[in-house]
């Protein structure tokens, strides 16, 4: 299992504590994850301003991963939609695959189909296995109350992801999480987007949308939440505080990355897996698994 | 909400919309408002509701639709998308209004920001020394503090 291994922007800005964490749990687990120093932006965050640069970046960082012969591996569910969107059409568009590498030979490039993008979750499923993941956990988190939420582009759009889960009902998050020992809680909003992307175009909509779902998973009665996504983390996490006194409520609930959790069931230690990086303290929550710290 | 007015319609919208990605089928669509009882925005702010918007388009309403605040308000979370019963790909439509208004200039300062700084940076939130110097203390290795390929790859920028 070798895979060249894309941050994007926002985790290695951003959320250092999920990377950290990745990079532990997939060492721990024997995928390897090449850092390729060309790697720019997926190419997300301006497809709704210019569908058509977005594109060729997204093409420009899958022809990096095939000069190195490596399909991709991601921690970001945006870059995980973009880049196995444009790689879905190199491979499957003869038209779309000529237009693209007309713009990459600026830079020398050239790519073909074939570059398959996984989001480190779907490596998790996949290619480890529940069993050979299991067999690395050391620790039971039978306190951990997780409500998990997907996401948008970790499953979406659908057509894209080959059946990698199903986006009406979806369960790979909550099979992995349940390895731990954690009890997954179910909660009615789940399937709901985070509100991320509407963050720079209307910050209230976007808090408001993010407010639903916190009010959802702490009335189901979660301690915790699990993420896939660093843009999810920006709205649950990092905005939590703005979402309580903008709405005047108070959650105080530890918004955890998914490789924070599986990394807490390794053994790893607290620094090791970020989590003094979170910005709603999970000190509390998960003194318990540190008693000899 | 304000009635439709459909004395400023562009009859050739539709045309023009069918021939580009994301606007192939919207023809199809028989008003059903799946896409709309799914919208997890429209269920915070009712300015945006992606059955009107479709209508609108149809209706040749274009400057109504391209110089509206409410079409930014698509997160994009393919929702619409994935339930449309007709096969309509509702999220990559509101992507290409956006382009389209965006072609014509008109966009959130937000939105123009983010463009303006990944065409020239590379990234989003580009990273100097002292970024790297705190990954650096949680062991985590360098990442490039430019990229200059951007620049090669977008040339008339």
């Amino acid at each position: 299992m070798k895979y060249a291994f894309f941050l994007g922007c926002t985790i290695p800005a951003r959320s250092r504590n999920y990377e950290l964490s990745a990079r532990k749990v997939a060492e721990k687990l024997g995928i390897e994850l090449v850092d390729v120093d060309a790697f720019m932006c997926c190419g997300f965050p301006i497809k709704a301003s210019d569908h058509h640069a977005a594109e060729v970046m997204g093409a420009y960082n899958i022809a990096l991963a095939q000069r190195e012969g490596l399909d991709i591996c991601v921690l970001c569910s945006s870059c995980a939609s973009q880049l196995t969107e444009v790689a879905h059409q190199l491979s499957t568009d003869v038209t779309a695959r000529k237009r693209m590498n007309a713009e990459l030979s600026r830079v020398g490039l050239e790519v073909e189909g074939g570059v398959n993008v996984r989001h480190l979750a779907r490596v998790l499923l996949e290619e480890v296995g529940a069993e050979d993941l299991a067999g690395q956990f050391v620790k039971n988190l039978s306190d951990l109350k997780t409500a998990v939420h997907y996401g948008c582009h970790y499953l979406k759009p659908s057509e894209i992801y080959a059946g990698f889960d199903a986006v009406e009902d979806p369960k790979s998050l909550e099979t992995l999480v349940a390895l731990t020992g954690a009890t997954v809680i179910d909660y009615p909003g789940k399937k709901r987007c985070c509100g991320g992307p509407v963050l720079p175009v209307d910050e209230t909509v976007a808090l408001s949308v993010a407010k639903e779902k916190l009010d959802d998973v702490v009335e189901a009665g979660a301690n915790a939440m699990c993420l896939v996504c660093p843009f999810c983390s920006v709205m649950y996490d990092g905005n939590q505080k703005s979402i309580e006194s903008e709405f005047e409520t108070r959650y105080g609930l530890p918004v955890l990355y998914l490789t924070q959790i599986l990394g807490l069931a390794m053994g790893f230690g607290r620094k090791e897996l970020g989590l003094n990086m979170n910005v709603v303290k999970t000190k509390d929550l998960l003194s318990k698994y540190f008693e000899k710290e | 909400m304000e009635g439709i007015q459909l004395d400023r319609a562009d009859p050739d919208f539709k045309k023009q919309l069918a021939g580009q990605p994301g606007g192939e089928k919207i023809s199809a669509c028989f008003m059903c408002r799946t896409c709309t009882a799914s919208c997890p925005i429209t269920a915070v702010n009712d300015a945006f509701n992606p059955l009107r918007i479709i209508r609108m388009a149809l209706y040749g309403l274009k400057e109504e639709v391209l110089h509206s605040d409410f079409i930014w308000l698509c997160s994009s979370c393919y929702a619409c998308q994935e339930r449309c019963p007709q096969g309509v790909s509702i999220t990559e439509f509101m992507t290409l209004l956006k382009n389209l208004a965006a072609k014509a200039g008109k966009m959130p300062a937000g939105i123009r920001a983010q463009r303006d700084i990944i065409k020239g940076e590379g990234r989003i939130y580009p990273l100097d020394d002292f970024d790297n110097k705190k990954r650096g203390k949680v062991g985590l290795p360098p990442i490039p503090t430019s990229c200059s390929m951007i620049k090669n790859l977008f040339p008339s920028e």
